[in-house]
């Protein structure tokens, strides 16, 4: 299935895997608790490696083998359950995770822009989430109050700036 | 007050047309009903039992009269000329249809107005104390926090979607009007002994089904990291607090379940965090922008006794009445402030027309009066009148029918619109609210009782505050009938309490009796000057109960 990485269709270069499923070969997309009791074997194979967090699994939980993925995905049960904003930013700023973030399961093209302020840069969702979705999205607001993981300017800042 | 600069103004504007092209998905379909319900209510939009209620906002109930004009066209043109001030410093119109929405939050930003985030399990509409810059006490204008916090809060891309909806509200003055302990973040302005003001912050506080008042978190917060101090408590909040069980959401539910200690290791360890990164600090030169809008208006030298006023008050007409009730001590010497009524005998606490808005415009312009401020009592407030202008003020309220002499008396009741207006009430509480104001609609039995707040709710959700009443009222709903649970004892100013249930509800026809069996009791009871809340916490829930419950037989025939 198709994704959304940078904001452009992606090739989805992981297999996701149930917690029975064998290894594949390539990228793998695993659950916390398949990574915490299969890391070792996991890390050797020297392929993409991404994990996948439940709501309400904290990236904290993935402990030193963070820096060896190159993805974690973040599910969202419903839309309304936000756990995973504060997730994504404790990936982006305390635990310093560089790799991607993929939005997974239920949301709607009115969190995309939320979503990438928080450090998501890429989405796996229904139908309606096109990079078009995205990129109108992201034209919505030309300024934002608060400092995120984004780097875009808040507000304030703008206003010290041109003072 | 605050004006909006360009930023602002394009952020609101922006917002309309993101919820405009929102409405327009759901007609098409686009937008499922469920998943449109939470856009709609981070806007402001309910649908109620009758029709859609659109809530908007009065950040920490500051209204210039432009706004407050603005307000009475929007009744006038989209609702049936009416609007319902709420205890959460909002307006509420009851009548709106869907399509004339996004006209009508354009009109309201016209005026630097939005309804951005007055529902929702976000950070809502920010309260503060309706007497800011006028109260003789003040250590800082709340407003200013207010506003900081209004912006830092909104379209908030971390938190717009938290388990629950959550509070904040400020005050500045070691009196607090703006109920803080009940939110689930208050924030009191102090200063410390070495004459540097910040704040003290509670966590925890609220109303619901399970009142708890708020808990000292931190005892002093610098200005600069006030932000970033919110913005730990609402990432640990959003971590940990419950989504499984909606009752069990409240942040007040985790501060419980964690401790308090808990609780602020937790928040700490974020701060220090959000602290480092240093993006969060509040500038000194940006908290000072926004302070300067709030500098008081140039107050006019006078005399702080005024011969036209003093002779007004000591005659025994209406004025001396009102005088005695609806003024508050101004810190400028010749002036007051005064509080306008919205709880005429009979009527619907909380509502104001049209008319009365625009009567209101027209006096505030006539008496050089630039704000208005609206109450979580739900009355508006005039915080800056020349004491020499109250007697030909006063004549003008009175023909708007805006002079009830009641102020803090039996009849200023707070009240929820109930389940004559909304889709989760078990009760409804307007006919009761009118009752009880009918009951006890004699100023000099009024007198008589002092300081009494009677608060009723037509559900559990206590937007009506009972919990906080001296005396509450909770609508409960026994098998498809309305009963009124009767509680005692509750304050949501600075001496806060919660209230306490005295027993089975009562039935609508006995619940005004019982609460003036209650009331008749204290009067036997008290001692000299003391108030029913005192006298009530000095002999506890027994001999009011008692009576409560004596003549129930009687009082059903
Ligand atoms: S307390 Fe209940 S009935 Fe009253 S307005 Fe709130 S939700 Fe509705």
């Amino acid at each position: 299935m198709p994704l959304i990485r940078n904001g452009s269709w992606a090739h989805d270069d992981y297999t996701a895997l149930t917690d029975q499923e064998p290894l594949a070969d390539g990228g793998v997309l695993v659950s916390l608790n398949r990574f915490q009791a299969e890391q070792e074997l996991l890390l050797a194979r020297n392929q993409p490696l991404g994990v996948r967090l439940s709501s309400s699994q904290s990236p904290e939980n993935i402990g030193s083998g963070l820096h060896h993925l190159s993805l974690v995905a973040l599910e969202f049960p419903a839309f309304r359950d936000g756990r995973a904003f504060s997730w994504a930013r404790l990936l982006r700023s305390r635990l310093g995770f560089a790799g991607e973030i993929r939005a997974i399961g239920h949301f709607l093209i009115d969190q995309l822009a939320f979503m990438e302020r928080c450090g998501i840069n890429a989405f796996d969702g229904d139908a309606r989430i096109t990079p078009e979705a995205l990129a109108a999205a992201r034209a919505e607001f030309s300024n934002v109050y608060q400092p995120a993981v984004d780097g875009r300017p808040s507000i304030g800042r703008l206003r010290a700036q041109s003072s | 007050m605050y004006r909006y600069d360009e930023f602002d103004a394009r952020l609101v504007s922006e917002r309309v047309e993101q919820f405009a092209r929102q409405i327009e998905r759901r007609l098409k379909g686009e937008l499922s009903e469920d998943e449109f319900k939470p856009l709609r209510l981070m806007n402001g939009l309910y649908l109620q039992l009758h029709a859609y209620m659109l809530r908007v906002a009065i950040p920490y109930g500051t209204l210039s009269s432009s706004q407050l004009h603005m307000l009475a066209h929007v009744a006038r043109r989209y609702d049936k000329g009416y609007g319902h001030f709420t205890t959460r410093q909002n307006i509420q119109y009851h009548w709106p249809r869907l399509i004339d929405v996004p006209e009508i939050l354009r009109d309201l930003a016209s005026v630097q107005m939005h309804s951005l985030q007055t529902s929702g399990n976000c950070i809502r509409n920010v309260t503060a104390d309706q007497f800011a810059g006028a109260a003789a006490d003040e250590i800082e204008d709340p407003r200013i926090l207010a506003e900081i916090v209004r912006q830092w809060s909104s379209l908030h891309p971390e938190f717009s979607f938290l388990p629950r909806k959550f509070k904040i509200a400020v005050s500045g003055t070691p009196e607090d009007r703006a109920a803080v302990r009940f939110h689930d973040i208050g924030i009191e302005i102090i200063r410390s002994d070495h004459g540097e003001t910040g704040y003290r912050v509670f966590v925890g506080g609220g109303m619901g089904r399970t009142p708890y008042l708020g808990l000292c978190i931190a005892d002093f917060v610098a200005r600069e990291d006030i932000l970033a101090y919110l913005e730990a408590i609402l990432r640990v909040y959003n971590m940990e607090g419950r989504r499984d069980n909606i009752f069990k959401a409240r942040i007040k539910i985790l501060v419980n379940a964690l401790g308090l200690d808990n609780m602020r290791a937790r928040v700490w360890r974020e701060f220090e965090e959000i602290k480092k990164e240093g993006s969060l600090n509040l500038p000194e030169q940006e908290r000072a922008r926004i302070a300067a809008y709030f500098a008081p208006p140039e107050f006019e030298p006078l005399p702080d006794t005024c011969l036209e006023f003093e002779t007004a008050c000591s005659g025994d007409g209406d004025f001396a009445a009102w005088s005695r009730h609806n003024l508050s001590p101004h810190r400028a010497p010749g002036y007051a402030i005064v509080t306008v009524s919205l709880k005429p005998v009979g009527g619907v606490p909380g509502d104001c027309s049209a008319d009365q808005m625009d009567g209101l415009v027209q006096l505030m312009d006539e008496f050089g009066i630039a704000e208005i401020r609206v109450t979580h009592e739900q009355n508006l407030v005039l915080p800056h009148v020349r004491k020499k202008d109250l007697p030909a003020l006063h004549d003008q309220l009175e023909r708007l029918g805006l002079a009830s002499p009641n102020s803090g008396l039996a009849s200023d009741i707070i009240c929820c619109p109930g389940l004559d207006y909304c889709d989760l009430a078990n009760a409804r509480s307007i006919p009761i609210a009118q009752d009880l104001s009918r009951r006890f609609s004699d100023l000099d039995r009024q007198e008589e009782i002092g300081e009494l707040k009677i608060k009723m709710s037509g559900c559990i959700n206590a937007c009506g505050h009972h919990h906080a009443g001296h005396i509450g009222i909770l609508g409960v709903d026994k098998k498809g009938v309305e009963f009124y649970q009767l509680q005692l004892g509750g304050s949501g100013a600075e001496d806060a309490t919660i209230a306490e249930i005295i027993g089975p509800a009562f039935s609508k026809d006995e619940i005004v009796d019982a609460v003036e069996r209650v009331i008749t009791a204290y009067l036997r009871l008290r001692q000299p000057g003391e108030r029913f809340l005192d006298c009530y916490r000095r002999l506890g829930l027994e001999p009011f109960k008692n009576v409560a419950y004596l003549e129930q037989l009687h009082a059903a025939y």
